[in-house]
């Protein structure tokens, strides 16, 4: 493989910064995140298959900020790669590729993911559960 | 003399090395994530309150587990061919390319049968 340093074709640089492009990018980023947090799933049911002491371990681990914030931001990944791979599933049977249509239901993944993820937090912190 | 015709020759030697089973098997997936994936969020959501016993409980529930296992599999399956994507678009290196998709395939299969071994585990135990 090339690895010596030719000029390449200005492919980049030259683009303005788009909500289309970008949300392409999050898509592959919130699915390397959810590939990260299939750990933290994979580790909650060996915790709760284990027994009540690791269950606790596990509780406690999920509790703290740090445990918090990653649950959150998973949540998210979580939402906004089920709406957009919607999205991807259109394309995939050639509907919404109008400039038009791209641009809508870009807007829509982010209001339904960002309202997913709002709704679980608000039932997650309602009854007063930490994890 | 080669007996075998062209296409026999050809096959899999393209630059992925495969056919559409890649892109077949992330879409059905995906389809398979969409309900299993909205389950599972709102039954952890529901479930979560009840502590260790309510957990234990509810993957004990016979249809609960078998979904669970569907889930992981999936999840995992699905999981894999995105990083292997990833992977291919960033990781140029032939040695480095080889070695991290091998590394990605056995951490994947490693985490799915953990998660379902513990999902049993639960469903046949006490």
């Amino acid at each position: 493989m090339g690895t010596t340093s030719r000029p390449t074709s200005p492919h980049i640089g030259i683009y303005r910064w788009q909500i289309t492009m970008s949300m392409s990018i999050l898509h592959r980023a919130t699915g390397v995140a959810l590939s990260l947090g299939t750990l933290a799933l994979v580790y909650w049911f060996l915790a709760t298959a284990m027994g009540p002491t690791s269950y606790a371990t596990a509780h406690w681990l999920f509790g703290t900020w740090i445990g918090q914030l990653l649950m959150w931001g998973w949540t998210f990944s979580l939402f906004y790669h089920l709406c957009n791979g919607i999205r991807h599933l259109f394309w995939d049977a050639g509907k919404g590729f109008e400039i038009k249509d791209l641009y809508a239901s870009g807007y829509t993944v982010w209001v339904v993911a960002l309202g997913l993820t709002v709704i679980a937090v608000v039932l997650a912190y309602m009854k007063g559960g930490a994890a | 003399m080669n007996m075998r015709n062209p296409l026999a020759r050809a096959r899999g030697l393209g630059s992925a090395k495969e056919g559409t089973t890649h892109w077949i098997g992330q879409r059905v997936s995906a389809l398979a994530l969409i309900p299993l994936t909205l389950w599972f969020a709102y039954s952890v959501l529901r479930v979560m309150h009840g502590g260790y016993i309510q957990a234990r409980a509810w993957m004990h529930l016979p249809l609960v587990a078998v979904l669970l296992v569907i889930l992981i599999g999936t999840t995992f399956y699905h999981a894999y061919l995105g990083l292997q994507m990833v992977i291919e678009d960033y990781v140029h290196g032939a040695w480095s390319k080889f070695a991290s998709l091998l590394l990605v395939k056995f951490i994947c299969v490693l985490l799915a049968l953990s998660g379902i071994f513990a999902v049993l585990r639960i469903a046949f135990g006490g």
